[in-house]
């Protein structure tokens, strides 16, 4: 598998470790009222589709970003790839 | 006064030299390290400060770049590896760090690392058996970090028939076995 790095171009998958579901990065505000339910439902509930699906990949043995690729996991196909925090950055969050 | 006697990577008193066939395996130990991040917010001032004290634009991702004096090469967003001769710059990170200023945090790195140079036209035969990155499409000025044999390790292409690799210091025998194993297989 080979996954297209927004700054490095294609590289080899065994170059990186895979985190889970993309919905990692929005982390609740641990302040909020209901802030119980939010983190359960942050720590437990997941999407698992069959079809294109967003996650984070390490790229550990590499420049050592985080990205956010968008996977088909019927085909395997890797639709897109971007930095974790630039994805974060049009939440928001981490200027 | 201590009096320690200064041991290479490999653990000898002289960096080691191994010659297979049309290669030459050369463990490195005459360059210092440091790296450089910029710091949030002070990319402006870290570029300008930068550029004046390398004598060279910092490189983009997967290069490096060569002033008169250092060398640079890019490890991450916002993060380079400098390299200077050892002899003038063994306290590379201070001498770095005075000009950057607050623009930058640097870090010593010189002895958390081992390089090998590897010098002859098969190099890159050697490298498509070691390694994922696409050596033999890779020019001068291309720097990549990668893998060999589950060692994280920087490609980085000087010439291309001239590669160095920087790998972790531990891994330095376990590193030469793999690269002198491929060149046999390549002699």
């Amino acid at each position: 598998m080979i996954i297209p790095h927004p700054l490095l171009g294609p590289r080899d998958s065994q170059e990186f470790t895979y985190l889970g579901d993309a919905n990692l990065i929005d982390r609740p505000d641990w302040q909020a009222e209901d802030a119980v339910d939010r983190f359960h439902d942050y720590l437990y509930l997941r999407d698992n589709p069959a079809g294109e699906h967003k996650e984070l990949w390490f790229h550990e043995q590499g420049d050592r970003s985080w990205l956010v690729v968008t996977r088909n996991t019927l085909t395997h196909e890797i639709i897109s790839a971007e930095l974790a925090r630039d994805v974060a950055r049009t939440r928001g969050r981490s200027k | 006064m201590h009096d320690l006697a200064a041991l290479t990577p490999l653990g000898a008193t002289a960096p080691k030299v191994d010659r297979i066939g049309a290669m030459t395996i050369s463990e490195v130990t005459d360059r210092a390290l440091a790296s450089v991040s910029c710091r949030a917010g002070k990319s402006t001032p870290f570029q300008s400060a930068a550029k004046k004290l390398f004598g060279t634009g910092l490189p983009t991702p997967g290069h490096w770049a060569d002033g008169a004096t250092y060398g640079l090469i890019w490890t991450g967003p916002e993060q380079w590896f400098v390299e200077a001769p050892f002899g003038t710059h063994e306290d590379i990170a201070r001498i770095v760090k005075e000009p950057l200023g607050d623009t930058a945090s640097v870090t010593e790195q010189t002895d958390g690392w081992v390089r090998f140079d590897l010098a002859g036209k098969t190099a890159v035969d050697m490298l498509e058996r070691l390694c994922p990155v696409p050596a033999r499409r890779m020019k001068k000025g291309d720097a990549t970090r990668s893998i060999i044999e589950h060692m994280g390790c920087f490609v980085i292409c000087r010439e291309p028939d001239h590669f160095s690799l920087i790998a972790p210091r531990s891994f330095a025998g376990s590193l030469r076995h793999a690269l002198c194993a491929a060149a046999r297989s390549v002699a």
